[in-house]
């Protein structure tokens, strides 16, 4: 080791003897090149023997490494499973009860609308009888499944990035959490087979078409992405296969990897402009291309 | 062959004779008094002393392991040795990995990615006798050459290839030849070895720094 070694070590900063703020060194900091730590940390006084030093070096390393295991651990795809699904359930649940809503207030008052909006506004009534009471105490219970389902939509989408940073870029937050939902986890959707992702989500037709009733379904959930319902029926079998290829590789690269990759994303971008340029070629010359 | 370092002997367990460390048990391996049974076939590093390749050691040297995973290989590598830094990027086999290093004061465990060596350079110390590497991404030969800067002058590696993790298409061999000559630029090498029958399709390596 030089003399004048600039690095400094992960005890720089704390206190001699002490590993209070060890995690935050641990974790975030770093060294061009590694040095002849011990030896530093007793010069400086950190610790008082090399033996002193590899005691407190333990006791940081374990600790420090244990809390990031744990947040990390938590903010995992499981936990982005269970948000998309209670979103999910919040949602359907509030327009059910809306509908439920909207008949009885509707026997009550005269100007009642339908669905979640109207019943936002019928909770902001002051109610006169016990009856309308029962009527607008339903209509808060619906504003508020319905605020808890934008609340875990928010959440999602700024979960789910760092959960899977290059899936939720080319399927958007909410798609890629319902993806790994679907799938059963961020492992299980990346070891599916591109096919299988094309599909997740219409498995009634897909079960259907197995056993030979209907044709085989060209998407599933993916359908909701732009890159599928932006792009003419004639070529979104095309246009889902290309997208459900490259939300695989993401997935995959997501789970082995966690590092975000722009060149699939360019790719997938590439693919794309090919697929929707058939259709300007199709507009002088007659009919599809399958 | 060369001898096994102190700290590891041949000791019969059900009825043959294998390696063996001192230490408390990890995974419920048998176990004969204080020693604990290093099963080869569940450690690289293991797999490389049992077919007798060319490693010197002798115990108690401070050393780095990339890819510790839970920490099985690991645990053994405690057992003989000093100061080990014991480096892994997932999350999910560090909690074991924590467990293990709880009952060892001479381990130290990171999470922290083995491509990286700035993001764990201020924690791990300059001049180690001993580099294991067991790290299943591509790029494994860059990988041991980058963290040849934490090696002494004559700091030993020892290194697993797993074939597949480099091109799952690839004939083993080709990419073996490939990974020994990227690794030349910073290594020596001293001894090459397929680990069948533990390991299918790896190769153990090992090699001084230059």
């Amino acid at each position: 080791m030089t003399e004048h070694a600039t690095e400094r070590g992960w005890f720089a900063d704390l206190d001699p003897g002490s590993v209070d703020g060890a995690r935050e060194a641990i974790d975030d900091g770093s060294a061009a090149e590694p040095a002849d730590w011990p030896q530093r940390a007793v010069e400086t006084g950190f610790a008082d023997s090399e033996a002193d030093y590899y005691e407190l070096l333990q006791e940081a390393t374990v600790a420090a490494t244990r809390a990031t295991v744990v947040d990390r651990e938590q903010a995992n795809d499981k936990q982005l499973l269970h948000a998309v699904r209670a979103m999910d359930d919040a949602d359907r649940t509030a327009n059910e009860l809306a509908e439920r809503l909207a008949e009885w207030a509707g026997t009550l008052f005269d100007d009642v609308g339908t669905g979640v909006d109207a019943a936002r506004q019928l909770a902001d009534r002051e109610p006169s009888t016990p009856l309308e009471s029962r009527v607008i105490s339903l209509a808060e219970r619906v504003d508020d499944l319905a605020t808890e389902a934008d609340e875990l939509r928010t959440f999602i989408k700024r979960q789910a990035p760092e959960v899977a940073p290059n899936l939720s870029e080319m399927a958007g937050a909410v798609l890629a959490a319902r993806l790994i939902a679907l799938a059963g986890g961020l492992e299980a959707l990346a070891k599916k087979p591109s096919g299988t992702v094309q599909v997740l989500g219409a498995e009634d037709a897909l079960f259907a078409h197995l056993a030979g009733r209907g044709s085989s379904p060209k998407h599933g959930i993916i359908y909701t992405h732009e890159y599928v319902s932006g792009t003419r029926p004639e070529d979104r079998g095309s246009a889902s296969r290309a997208l459900a290829g490259k939300l695989s590789i993401a997935a995959r690269i997501d789970h082995y990897s966690g590092e975000r990759r722009s060149e699939i994303h360019a790719e997938l971008a590439d693919r794309m402009s090919t697929i929707r340029a058939r259709a300007e070629g199709d507009d002088t010359s007659e009919g599809g291309d399958q | 062959m060369s001898s096994l370092p102190e700290g590891v002997e041949r000791r019969e367990f059900d009825g043959r004779e294998r390696l063996s460390t001192r230490g408390q048990p990890v995974y419920g391996e048998p176990t004969d008094g204080e020693w604990r049974c290093w099963d080869a076939g569940r450690s690289k590093l293991g797999a490389m002393l049992e077919t007798g390749m060319d490693v010197d050691l002798s115990g108690g040297e401070s050393v780095l392991y990339l890819g510790a995973a839970s920490g099985t290989t690991v645990s053994h590598v405690a057992d003989f040795a000093g100061p080990t830094y014991a480096i892994e990027f997932a999350p999910r086999p560090v909690r074991d990995l924590i467990g293990v290093a709880e009952n060892r004061s001479n381990l130290f465990p990171l999470l922290k990615d083995a491509r990286k060596p700035e993001t764990y350079a201020h924690i791990v110390e300059a001049d180690l006798d001993l580099l294991v590497q067991d790290v299943a991404t591509r790029g494994q030969a860059a990988v041991a050459v980058d963290n040849a800067q934490f090696l002494a002058a004559d700091g030993q590696l020892c290194l697993a290839i797993k074939a597949r993790s480099e091109d799952v298409t690839a004939d083993p061999e080709t990419v073996f030849e490939e990974v020994r000559e990227e690794v030349a630029a910073a290594y020596e090498i001293v001894d090459t070895r397929r680990l069948e029958p533990f390991h299918d399709d790896h190769l153990g390596v090992v090699a001084r720094k230059r």
